[in-house]
């Protein structure tokens, strides 16, 4: 079968940086893979590119074999691709519920002129996606106590579930999660963890997930790529991945130190 | 203390056309983070549409209005479409340049369509001035604060709970995470001019009624938006304020102070409220300041 996504070729140049260089990165239907780098190696240029903000030079971006790598965001929202940012992108000022709302944004059928309206048959589509957003989203977050809570006035670790949730009331194909556990205490962190894996494992979500916390990296993932200034250096399982001469060196400059990253946590 | 109150509640009906004009303005500032310099000239073709279709073509009141409010939605997708989308990224400088651009183009373009003279607007309001408690509000001004308040009211409804609203809310609030949501943001920035551009076209019919029709209606535009900077540029709310305090103001100065200070005291007022709250009583504080 297939890759769900495929990125073939991809570079990106702004002036004389090249950000991506000859990138190619396949992601599995089903898995979790994770894109680990030192900073500035591109990490987020790749996010970036696949969700359409910034157009590569060269190379192909292919989601269920569609060519999307020049569609607009919103058509490529309405392909099933979903994100979060690694700093919060929620709408301040709504709820979370309105939040949560937004993101199915893309699955209304019904024309701006109708939903302006709230015409009839809004109103039922309205409460159709209004009962899959109470158990597939927001009991399956567990984020049901602070629903009508502005999101503004949550907590960093909850923000950012918040952030999760609508991106998964989009009802992706293919998740793209930008630094998920960045700034997160411990606590939040498992969480955060094990909602990843629940996310994959009960709705059958593929996972592409950007990440300095090794610990999380290695504890669920299933395949790992390494980017550092722009190439690609390595890609394998965690344990391989964790073994590479190449990958050892661009987090610690030189090859015969000793192993300790990327192995420890925090390795950013 | 009679006249008190009933020149107050004049300035408070007046303050609310006001409000009406400044919310197109905000509209249009919340999504777009652009200064529509062509609002009041839009409100001024708005007047000129309503004439056209009740005057000129003889229809009824009702039918009217409603042609006046498509015909100005077309008016304010078709200035976006034309004018403003190509600027689309560009420095919001740039745009607001246009913007008054546009103004110019709207306001020759009246000359030329209905001519430089003065028109009255067929009536719309009964003739009888509303009474309330012995005192008199004149019936133009009494019933254009009443349309200001439903209209304004609608959109407030309209931004709260329909689906197109809340997804202007969020082109407002974040252009990127919108973009992501899979909401198209461009066409939500002609949304914003169309709901702007109705606005403004009700505001000119109520301002029309209650003054005469002529091209240079739209400079109340300008005086307006010093009431959207005392507000707030982004605040619907504020708008809404600051309208009404502005129009109150006037209508006081008028009263006790004389005529010739009615169009200075409220903008002593408004200085000397920046300089406590630079970004005006509701706005958002991280706004460029005016």
């Amino acid at each position: 079968m297939a890759p769900l996504l495929e990125v073939q070729g991809l570079s990106l140049a702004f002036g004389g940086v090249q950000a991506l260089d000859n990138v190619s990165l396949d992601v599995e239907e089903g898995s979790i893979t994770a894109v680990i780098g030192p900073n500035g190696a591109g990490k987020t240029s790749l996010f970036n590119t696949i969700s359409g903000f910034y157009r590569p030079q060269t190379g192909r971006i292919l989601l269920e074999g569609t060519d999307i790598t020049h569609r607009p965001p919103p058509k490529r929202a309405a392909l099933g691709l979903a994100r979060t940012f690694q700093n919060i992108a929620l709408f301040r000022g709504m709820t979370v519920l309105d939040n949560i709302k937004l993101g199915q944004h893309v699955h209304m059928k019904t024309g701006l002129l109708a939903a302006g309206l709230y015409l009839g048959w809004a109103q039922r589509e309205e409460i159709a996606l209004r009962e899959e957003i109470e158990h597939d989203v927001i009991d399956f977050l567990e984020i049901d106590h602070i629903r009508n809570a502005p999101v503004a006035a949550l907590p960093y670790g909850l923000q950012k579930r918040v952030e999760l949730a609508r991106a998964l009331a989009m009802k992706p194909r293919l998740l793209l999660l930008d630094e998920p556990v960045a700034g997160m205490n411990r606590e939040e962190t498992e969480d955060m963890a094990r909602f990843i894996l629940d996310v994959r494992e009960e709705r059958g979500i593929t996972v592409l997930l950007v990440e300095h916390d090794m610990d999380v990296v290695m504890d669920i993932s299933d395949h790992v790529a390494v980017l550092n200034f722009g190439r690609e250096i390595g890609a394998g399982s965690p344990a391989a991945v964790r073994d590479m001469p190449a990958v050892i060196e661009a987090y610690l400059g030189h090859a015969d130190a000793e192993a300790d990253m990327p192995g420890a946590s925090g390795a950013s | 203390m009679d006249f008190f109150l009933e020149v107050s509640l004049v300035g408070l009906a007046i303050g609310g056309v006001y409000a009406l004009v400044a919310v197109g303005y905000v509209l249009v500032y919340r999504t777009t983070h652009v200064i529509n310099f062509a609002h009041g000239n839009m409100m001024m073709f708005g007047a000129y549409f309503y004439f056209t279709f009740a005057e000129l073509l003889g229809l009824h009141w009702t039918i009217s209005i409603v042609l006046t409010v498509i015909a100005a939605a077309g008016l304010g997708a078709g200035i976006e479409r034309v004018a403003l989308r190509p600027l689309l990224g560009r420095p919001a400088i740039s745009i607001v340049m246009v913007t008054v651009g546009i103004a110019s183009i709207l306001h020759g373009a009246a000359q030329l369509i209905w001519t430089a003279g003065d028109f009255f607007l067929p009536p719309i309001f009964p003739d009888l001035p509303i009474v309330i408690d012995e005192m008199y509000i004149p019936a133009n001004t009494g019933y254009g604060f009443l349309v200001a308040l439903g209209a304004i009211g609608g959109f407030l409804l309209l931004f709260r709970f329909t689906r197109s609203g809340v997804a202007m809310r969020a082109t407002a609030s974040d252009q990127i995470a919108a973009t992501t949501m899979g909401i198209n943001v461009p066409a939500m920035f002609s949304l914003t001019w169309v709901y702007a551009s109705i606005t403004a076209a009700l505001a000119g019919v109520v301002v029309g009624s209650i003054t005469t029709l002529n091209p240079s209606m739209g400079l109340i535009g300008l005086s307006v938006l010093a009431v959207v900077i005392l507000g707030g540029m982004d605040s619907v709310i504020g708008a809404v304020a600051a309208g009404l305090i502005v129009g109150w103001i006037e209508a006081l100065t008028g009263f006790y102070i004389g005529g010739a200070f009615k169009d200075v005291v409220p903008f002593v007022v408004l200085l000397a409220i920046l300089i406590v709250r630079p970004h005006g009583l509701f706005g958002t504080p991280e706004i460029e300041r005016l």
